[in-house]
């Protein structure tokens, strides 16, 4: 297990965010009426640490060469990316709302576009895509002698496409230190658990028979992630090592009672009382240190 | 356009895979900067391994895997680079299909897709056959689809890719074939059809390795039926060259098309699609692979068999003629 020293202030300051981003989220999830909350809370604390403070990232400038890349793979969960862009000031609420979906006037969809978002840096929506990509990206930062590093989330269920395992074993195979898999394992899918659905366990074992190194969290733990993240080998595109892969265990629909763990909050929109509820259950679930 | 054809000399064979790698080193040679992809079919022997032999960082193996090839090729564009991606063609649309429609296409990104073994060429039976990748390509927006006649023509292509924005498909077949164009120096642009041998009776419409099955069929023709027939290389399948098919509907009032694919979906379909719509109301016909799958043999019988090979083509064009 890694211990790094990490800045408790920081960390609240973080969690703050969090706290921010989920209310932010729900609110954009109502008004636009579709989203996959479930998977898009589970990832709120990997995404805020990424963008706030562990990217080498300039939202002013979202396509600085030298800026580090994540491919959110489960593009489904893409309105956390949004809020996120709207939180840092690329987009208001009221813009991504009126551009949502719109037909000729759409920038936001449910599933990310690149082309419309220059933020995004791969557009997603059929799961097992991202892996492939990310890893060419990282190739694409070996063979220029970039510094830059790749981050892919993917999330478990999607774990059951075999694109992903082809990747991975590429990704081992090339040694491709520049490249960092967070799996998000909040165990739920379309239809319910991971473990009933296709089974994906031991997943550590099977990530480390792949050539990958494994770093396991609690990835709704803001602390643990950092420590996580912290704990990253620098992005040397050309040293060859084994790639990183975090397996970032989290609970779907974190933070709003009534949704988690609940396959039935995979997709879909939230109505105004369920808006109010889901406010006030995350405001209650925040983390106090 | 004028362009000096090799339609006297049906001998002198080209081979386009081949004929890529030599230009990929060529190009490196001369510093341009792009990344190579491939699968576990090039052989070491070839000119594309001479070439990942002497450019290896620039050239990533992923075995026998197209979808996560396809995959990291596009990331290897997003990343900033060019990539010429060689996947055994048969292959290429029926596995990674989601990857080509996703990963390339939507994404728009620079990657040449180069589809080898098109048609029967790989021989070895329906899994090796590539007769069903143009019905594909051609539903997927953003995809630029090109089909050299010869290998020259496959050198131009690869170079210009250099220069070009966006997404490609580029099929060759095993290697073999006659070379179309004697004159390599011809002015080649993608979308613009080339006119390989003059004639008013009718055109035939082909690409790839049918041009010149397609230049032999009208020499026959010419020889035995007294039937001028024109050729035209459609090398580029999308976008289409529209306007040369306005010019062949209007001067020579009957269209057929060869192709090496299915009769379905492919380029027959493509130019049936566009002059029905137009209001044309000659004579068409399509020869290419009917559907069913392919009976087994050498692929020259195989094209034989469903009467694609120069005879059966001028069988076909003089009986729909009469």
């Amino acid at each position: 297990m890694y211990t790094y020293n990490i800045d408790i202030e920081m960390v609240k300051e973080l969690e703050a965010k969090c706290l921010k981003i989920r209310k932010d989220l729900l609110n954009f999830i109502y008004r636009i009426g579709m989203g996959h909350l479930g998977g898009e809370l589970s990832i709120v604390e990997v995404c805020v640490a990424l963008y706030y403070k562990y990217m080498n990232y300039n939202p002013s400038d979202p396509k600085w060469e030298m800026r580090d890349r994540l491919v959110l793979s489960k593009g489904h969960c893409s309105e956390t990316l949004y809020t996120i862009f709207s939180d840092m000031g690329m987009y208001t609420m009221d813009y991504m709302v009126e551009h949502f979906e719109c037909l000729d006037k759409a920038k936001f969809g449910m599933h990310s576009n690149r082309k419309y978002v220059p933020a995004i840096e791969v557009s997603a929506g059929s799961l097992g895509h991202g892996l492939p990509v990310a890893l060419g990206l990282a190739l694409g930062a070996r063979k220029q002698k970039k510094n830059w590093r790749t981050f892919v989330i993917v999330g478990d269920g999607e774990l059951d496409e075999g694109t992903n395992w082809e990747a991975l074993m590429a990704g081992g195979h090339y040694k491709l230190g520049n490249l960092v898999t967070i799996i998000d394992k909040n165990q739920v899918q379309m239809t319910g658990s991971t473990a009933t659905v296709m089974n994906i366990d031991p997943l550590d074992d099977k990530l480390r028979a792949f050539g990958w190194d494994v770093i396991e969290i609690d990835g709704n733990d803001m602390y643990a992630v950092c420590e996580a993240l912290q704990s990253l080998p620098p992005a040397d595109p050309v040293s060859r090592r084994r790639p990183v892969c975090i397996i970032s265990n989290t609970i779907k629909g974190k933070g709003v009672d009534f949704m988690e763990g609940n396959y039935k909050w995979h997709g879909g929109g939230i109505a105004k009382e369920q808006l109010d509820q889901a406010l006030a259950s995350v405001e209650k679930n925040r983390r106090i240190r | 356009m004028s362009v000096k054809t090799t339609f006297d000399f049906d001998q002198m064979l080209s081979n386009a895979r081949e004929a890529y790698g030599e230009e990929l080193m060529r190009m490196a040679d001369e510093g341009l900067d792009f990344a190579y992809t491939y699968s576990d079919n090039v052989a070491p022997s070839s000119s594309a391994g001479k070439f990942i032999q002497k450019y290896p960082d620039r050239c990533f193996n992923f075995g026998i895997a197209e979808p996560n090839q396809v995959g990291a090729s596009a990331g290897i564009a997003l990343s900033g680079q060019i990539v010429f991606s060689q996947v055994f063609g048969p292959f290429l649309p029926l596995r990674a299909a989601d990857q080509i429609h996703t990963d390339i296409a939507y994404n728009d990104v620079n990657v040449r897709l180069i589809g080898t073994h098109a048609g029967v060429t790989a021989a070895g039976g329906p899994t090796h056959n590539c007769v069903a990748d143009l019905a594909l390509y051609r539903a997927i927006p953003n995809l630029t689809i090109v089909v050299p006649a010869d290998a020259g023509q496959c050198c131009k292509v690869i170079r210009q890719s250099m220069d070009f924005d966006g997404p490609m498909i580029i099929r060759i077949d095993r290697g073999g074939s006659p070379n179309v164009y004697a004159d390599k120096n011809y002015e080649y642009h993608f979308g613009q059809a080339i006119e390989t041998v003059p004639g008013n009776d009718l055109s035939i419409i082909s690409a790839g390795s049918s041009v010149y099955w397609s230049m032999m069929g009208a020499k026959i023709l010419k020889e035995k039926h007294g039937i001028n027939a024109r050729v035209i290389d459609m090398h580029t399948i999308k976008p289409m060259d529209y306007a040369m098919l306005d010019k062949c509907a209007d001067e020579t009032g009957n269209i057929v098309t060869v192709e090496e694919h299915s009769i379905n979906g492919g380029l027959g379909g493509a130019v049936a699609e566009y002059l029905l719509e137009r209001g044309f109301c000659g004579k068409f016909k399509r020869i290419g692979l009917p559907d069913e799958f392919a009976v087994l043999g050498d692929p020259d019988a195989v094209y034989s068999y469903y009467g694609m090979d120069p005879e059966g083509i001028a069988k076909t064009i003089s009986a729909l003629m009469k």
